[in-house]
Protein backbone atom coordinates (compact mmCIF):
# COMPACT_ATOMS: atom_id res chain seq x y z
CA UNK A 1 0.00 0.00 0.00
CA UNK A 2 1.30 3.46 -0.72
CA UNK A 3 1.26 5.80 2.16
CA UNK A 4 2.33 9.30 -0.31
CA UNK A 5 0.54 10.65 -2.28
CA UNK A 6 2.37 9.67 -5.67
CA UNK A 7 2.29 5.96 -5.38
CA UNK A 8 4.47 4.71 -7.45
CA UNK A 9 7.25 7.30 -7.03
CA UNK A 10 6.76 6.92 -3.07
CA UNK A 11 6.69 3.41 -2.76
CA UNK A 12 10.13 3.01 -3.89
CA UNK A 13 11.32 5.59 -2.20
CA UNK A 14 12.06 4.56 1.69
CA UNK A 15 15.06 2.94 1.86
CA UNK A 16 16.47 3.69 -2.17
CA UNK A 17 16.23 7.69 -1.82
CA UNK A 18 19.87 8.84 -2.50
CA UNK A 19 20.68 10.40 0.48
CA UNK A 20 24.15 11.56 -1.07
CA UNK A 21 22.47 12.85 -3.99
CA UNK A 22 19.73 14.75 -1.67
CA UNK A 23 22.41 16.38 0.57
CA UNK A 24 24.09 17.84 -2.36
CA UNK A 25 21.34 19.53 -3.60
CA UNK A 26 19.90 20.97 -0.81
CA UNK A 27 23.75 21.95 -0.13
CA UNK A 28 22.94 23.83 -3.39
CA UNK A 29 19.91 25.05 -2.53
CA UNK A 30 21.48 26.68 0.34
CA UNK A 31 24.68 28.31 -1.68
CA UNK A 32 21.62 29.74 -4.19
CA UNK A 33 19.67 31.22 -1.10
CA UNK A 34 22.06 34.37 -0.69
CA UNK A 35 19.97 35.88 1.97
CA UNK A 36 21.75 39.74 1.24
CA UNK A 37 23.82 42.40 3.23
CA UNK A 38 21.64 44.79 3.79
CA UNK A 39 22.16 46.73 6.87
CA UNK A 40 19.49 48.06 8.81
CA UNK A 41 19.04 52.42 8.15
CA UNK A 42 22.05 54.22 10.87
CA UNK A 43 23.18 51.24 12.20
CA UNK A 44 25.98 52.85 12.66
CA UNK A 45 24.94 55.35 14.38
CA UNK A 46 23.13 52.98 16.84
CA UNK A 47 26.04 51.64 17.25
CA UNK A 48 28.18 54.80 17.68
CA UNK A 49 25.83 55.71 20.44
CA UNK A 50 25.57 53.01 22.36
CA UNK A 51 29.53 52.62 22.25
CA UNK A 52 29.83 56.29 23.48
CA UNK A 53 27.47 55.66 26.46
CA UNK A 54 29.58 52.49 27.38
CA UNK A 55 32.90 54.48 27.12
CA UNK A 56 34.67 54.23 30.15
CA UNK A 57 35.95 57.44 31.93
CA UNK A 58 39.71 58.57 31.32
CA UNK A 59 41.95 56.67 33.51
CA UNK A 60 43.59 60.00 35.30
CA UNK A 61 39.85 60.66 35.81
CA UNK A 62 39.04 57.67 37.51
CA UNK A 63 41.76 58.53 39.73
CA UNK A 64 40.85 61.72 40.70
CA UNK A 65 37.15 60.48 41.40
CA UNK A 66 38.67 57.46 43.55
CA UNK A 67 40.92 60.15 45.41
CA UNK A 68 38.12 62.86 45.99
CA UNK A 69 35.48 60.28 46.84
CA UNK A 70 38.35 58.80 49.91
CA UNK A 71 39.36 62.61 50.56
CA UNK A 72 35.52 63.63 51.39
CA UNK A 73 35.53 59.75 53.53
CA UNK A 74 38.60 61.24 55.68
CA UNK A 75 37.43 64.45 56.40
CA UNK A 76 33.88 62.81 57.16
CA UNK A 77 35.53 60.78 59.89
CA UNK A 78 38.03 63.22 60.93
CA UNK A 79 34.91 64.80 62.11
CA UNK A 80 32.90 62.41 63.64
CA UNK A 81 36.06 61.35 65.74
CA UNK A 82 36.61 65.11 66.55
CA UNK A 83 32.81 65.85 67.70
CA UNK A 84 32.98 62.37 69.41
CA UNK A 85 36.42 63.36 71.08
CA UNK A 86 34.84 66.96 72.39
CA UNK A 87 31.65 65.27 73.81
CA UNK A 88 33.20 63.23 76.12
CA UNK A 89 35.96 65.19 77.50
CA UNK A 90 32.87 67.95 77.72
CA UNK A 91 30.93 65.19 79.71
CA UNK A 92 33.65 63.78 81.94
CA UNK A 93 34.99 67.24 82.84
CA UNK A 94 37.66 67.16 85.33
CA UNK A 95 38.91 63.64 84.91
CA UNK A 96 41.71 64.39 82.51
CA UNK A 97 44.48 64.46 84.95
CA UNK A 98 43.26 61.56 86.21
CA UNK A 99 43.58 59.98 82.65
CA UNK A 100 46.92 61.30 81.78
CA UNK A 101 48.13 59.75 85.72
CA UNK A 102 46.58 56.89 84.87
CA UNK A 103 48.40 56.23 81.28
CA UNK A 104 51.86 57.46 82.98
CA UNK A 105 51.23 54.70 85.39
CA UNK A 106 50.79 51.93 83.30
CA UNK A 107 53.38 52.96 80.87
CA UNK A 108 55.89 53.77 83.28
CA UNK A 109 55.05 50.58 85.62
CA UNK A 110 57.71 48.53 84.65
CA UNK A 111 60.62 51.46 85.66
CA UNK A 112 58.70 51.93 88.72
CA UNK A 113 59.35 47.88 89.15
CA UNK A 114 62.79 48.12 88.54
CA UNK A 115 63.46 51.06 90.85
CA UNK A 116 61.91 49.63 93.62
CA UNK A 117 63.75 46.23 93.33
CA UNK A 118 67.04 47.79 93.59
CA UNK B 1 40.61 63.89 2.96
CA UNK B 2 39.71 59.98 3.88
CA UNK B 3 41.38 58.56 6.52
CA UNK B 4 42.80 55.12 6.43
CA UNK B 5 41.67 52.25 8.25
CA UNK B 6 44.75 52.44 10.03
CA UNK B 7 44.71 55.43 11.51
CA UNK B 8 40.80 55.15 12.17
CA UNK B 9 41.66 52.29 14.43
CA UNK B 10 44.43 54.56 15.99
CA UNK B 11 42.34 57.55 16.69
CA UNK B 12 39.61 54.69 18.52
CA UNK B 13 42.68 53.84 20.33
CA UNK B 14 43.50 56.80 21.60
CA UNK B 15 39.80 57.82 22.74
CA UNK B 16 37.95 59.31 19.49
CA UNK B 17 34.66 56.86 19.83
CA UNK B 18 33.44 58.32 16.73
CA UNK B 19 36.29 56.98 14.50
CA UNK B 20 34.87 53.58 14.96
CA UNK B 21 32.09 54.70 12.82
CA UNK B 22 33.45 54.41 9.06
CA UNK B 23 34.80 50.89 10.06
CA UNK B 24 31.23 49.96 11.15
CA UNK B 25 29.64 51.56 7.87
CA UNK B 26 32.20 50.04 5.65
CA UNK B 27 32.11 46.16 7.10
CA UNK B 28 28.45 45.93 8.44
CA UNK B 29 26.96 44.22 5.04
CA UNK B 30 29.76 41.46 5.31
CA UNK B 31 28.87 40.89 9.12
CA UNK B 32 25.06 41.16 8.32
CA UNK B 33 25.67 38.50 6.09
CA UNK B 34 27.62 36.47 7.60
CA UNK B 35 24.86 36.72 10.81
CA UNK B 36 22.39 35.85 8.39
CA UNK B 37 23.40 32.28 7.46
CA UNK B 38 23.21 31.31 11.34
CA UNK B 39 19.70 33.46 12.33
CA UNK B 40 16.49 33.57 10.54
CA UNK B 41 14.55 36.25 12.31
CA UNK B 42 15.93 40.06 11.49
CA UNK B 43 16.12 40.78 15.10
CA UNK B 44 17.92 38.09 15.76
CA UNK B 45 20.42 39.00 12.91
CA UNK B 46 20.58 42.51 14.18
CA UNK B 47 21.64 41.20 18.25
CA UNK B 48 24.33 39.44 16.71
CA UNK B 49 26.26 42.16 14.53
CA UNK B 50 25.70 44.62 17.45
CA UNK B 51 27.63 41.84 19.75
CA UNK B 52 30.33 41.93 17.02
CA UNK B 53 31.12 45.74 17.15
CA UNK B 54 30.66 46.03 20.54
CA UNK B 55 33.20 42.98 21.32
CA UNK B 56 35.84 44.58 18.34
CA UNK B 57 35.40 48.00 20.28
CA UNK B 58 36.53 46.15 23.15
CA UNK B 59 38.96 44.01 21.89
CA UNK B 60 40.52 46.84 19.35
CA UNK B 61 43.46 47.11 21.36
CA UNK B 62 44.35 43.04 20.69
CA UNK B 63 44.33 44.33 16.76
CA UNK B 64 47.80 44.05 15.59
CA UNK B 65 47.80 45.49 12.00
CA UNK B 66 49.68 42.33 11.07
CA UNK B 67 46.35 40.90 9.08
CA UNK B 68 43.70 43.14 7.61
CA UNK B 69 41.21 43.97 9.78
CA UNK B 70 38.61 43.07 7.55
CA UNK B 71 39.92 38.87 8.51
CA UNK B 72 40.08 39.90 12.34
CA UNK B 73 36.48 41.15 12.11
CA UNK B 74 35.24 38.11 10.78
CA UNK B 75 36.81 35.97 13.06
CA UNK B 76 35.32 37.90 15.59
CA UNK B 77 31.70 37.74 13.66
CA UNK B 78 31.95 33.84 13.19
CA UNK B 79 32.80 33.29 16.93
CA UNK B 80 29.75 35.67 17.77
CA UNK B 81 27.89 33.54 15.42
CA UNK B 82 28.59 30.52 16.85
CA UNK B 83 27.78 31.64 20.81
CA UNK B 84 24.72 32.61 19.03
CA UNK B 85 24.20 29.10 18.18
CA UNK B 86 25.16 27.40 21.03
CA UNK B 87 22.65 30.12 23.01
CA UNK B 88 19.93 29.36 21.40
CA UNK B 89 19.60 25.65 20.40
CA UNK B 90 15.77 25.00 19.87
CA UNK B 91 14.25 21.80 19.77
CA UNK B 92 16.62 19.61 17.45
CA UNK B 93 14.79 16.79 18.22
CA UNK B 94 11.33 17.85 16.64
CA UNK B 95 9.80 15.91 13.86
CA UNK B 96 9.64 16.53 10.14
CA UNK B 97 5.76 15.48 10.30
CA UNK B 98 5.57 19.62 9.86
CA UNK B 99 6.60 20.30 6.85
CA UNK B 100 5.02 21.44 4.31
CA UNK B 101 2.82 20.95 0.92
CA UNK B 102 5.68 22.52 -0.97
CA UNK B 103 8.54 20.50 0.96
CA UNK B 104 6.82 17.11 0.70
CA UNK B 105 6.42 17.74 -3.19
CA UNK B 106 9.35 18.64 -3.30
CA UNK B 107 11.02 15.74 -1.53
CA UNK B 108 8.80 13.10 -3.79
CA UNK B 109 9.91 14.27 -6.72
CA UNK B 110 13.36 13.86 -5.47
CA UNK B 111 12.75 10.59 -4.92
CA UNK B 112 10.77 9.57 -7.83
CA UNK B 113 13.35 11.52 -10.31
CA UNK B 114 16.02 13.15 -8.31
CA UNK B 115 17.21 15.57 -11.88
CA UNK B 116 13.43 17.04 -11.60
CA UNK B 117 13.69 18.39 -8.13
CA UNK B 118 15.55 21.54 -8.91
CA UNK B 119 17.88 23.16 -6.17
CA UNK B 120 16.52 26.37 -7.37
CA UNK B 121 13.00 25.70 -5.86
CA UNK B 122 11.75 27.73 -2.96
CA UNK B 123 10.92 24.50 -1.16
CA UNK B 124 14.71 22.72 -1.40
CA UNK B 125 15.56 26.07 0.30
CA UNK B 126 13.47 25.93 3.26
CA UNK B 127 14.32 22.48 3.56
CA UNK B 128 17.58 23.15 4.26
CA UNK B 129 17.11 25.72 6.78
CA UNK B 130 14.94 23.37 8.89
CA UNK B 131 17.59 20.84 8.58
CA UNK B 132 20.62 23.23 9.57
CA UNK B 133 18.34 23.87 12.49
CA UNK B 134 18.46 20.20 13.42
CA UNK B 135 21.87 20.25 13.50
CA UNK B 136 24.37 20.87 16.61
CA UNK B 137 25.76 24.56 16.76
CA UNK B 138 29.00 22.54 15.76
CA UNK B 139 28.12 21.06 12.86
CA UNK B 140 26.12 23.89 11.70
CA UNK B 141 29.34 25.81 11.27
CA UNK B 142 31.00 23.92 9.66
CA UNK B 143 28.44 22.88 7.22
CA UNK B 144 28.25 26.57 7.08
CA UNK B 145 32.03 27.46 6.51
CA UNK B 146 32.99 24.39 4.50
CA UNK B 147 29.92 23.26 2.33
CA UNK B 148 28.29 26.50 1.59
CA UNK B 149 30.48 28.67 2.03
CA UNK B 150 33.31 26.37 0.26
CA UNK B 151 35.94 27.74 2.32
CA UNK B 152 39.27 25.79 3.35
CA UNK B 153 40.09 23.66 6.30
CA UNK B 154 42.84 26.37 7.02
CA UNK B 155 40.34 28.89 6.53
CA UNK B 156 37.92 27.58 8.79
CA UNK B 157 40.76 26.85 11.38
CA UNK B 158 41.56 30.50 11.60
CA UNK B 159 38.04 31.55 11.60
CA UNK B 160 37.06 29.50 14.68
CA UNK B 161 40.24 29.06 16.15
CA UNK B 162 40.12 25.09 16.16
CA UNK B 163 42.85 23.20 15.06
CA UNK B 164 43.04 21.78 11.49
CA UNK B 165 42.69 18.33 12.77
CA UNK B 166 39.68 19.38 15.14
CA UNK B 167 38.02 20.95 11.86
CA UNK B 168 38.42 18.01 10.13
CA UNK B 169 37.26 15.58 12.90
CA UNK B 170 33.82 18.02 13.53
CA UNK B 171 33.61 18.08 9.43
CA UNK B 172 33.04 14.45 9.34
CA UNK B 173 30.99 14.36 12.49
CA UNK B 174 28.51 16.94 10.99
CA UNK B 175 28.73 15.66 7.58
CA UNK B 176 27.60 12.21 9.30
CA UNK B 177 24.88 14.21 11.28
CA UNK B 178 23.35 15.91 8.63
CA UNK B 179 23.01 12.25 6.84
CA UNK B 180 21.39 11.31 9.65
CA UNK B 181 18.70 13.95 9.66
CA UNK B 182 18.10 13.37 6.23
CA UNK B 183 17.39 9.40 6.85
CA UNK B 184 15.20 10.57 9.33
CA UNK B 185 13.26 12.62 6.94
CA UNK B 186 13.23 9.71 4.56
CA UNK B 187 12.13 7.65 6.78
CA UNK B 188 9.33 9.73 8.55
CA UNK B 189 8.23 10.46 4.87
CA UNK B 190 8.47 7.30 3.12
CA UNK B 191 8.26 4.33 5.92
Amino acid sequence: MNVTRRGDAASKNSNDMNLAELQKKLITAARADARGDHVPYAFEKRVTALLASRVPPHSLDAWVIGLWRAAVSCIGVALVCGIFALCTSASTGGTNDDLSQNLDNTLLASVDQSDQAQ
Amino acid sequence: MERTEAELIAAVLKGDAASFEPLVQKYSPRVFATARRYARRESEVEDIAQEVWLKAFEKLGTFRGEAPFEHWLMRMTVRTCYDFLRGHQRNREASFSDLSDMETDWLERFAAAPETAGEEAEAAKLLIGRIMERLSPQARLIITLMEIEDRSVKEIAQLTGWSAPLVKVRAFRARSEMKKILAKIAKEKYL
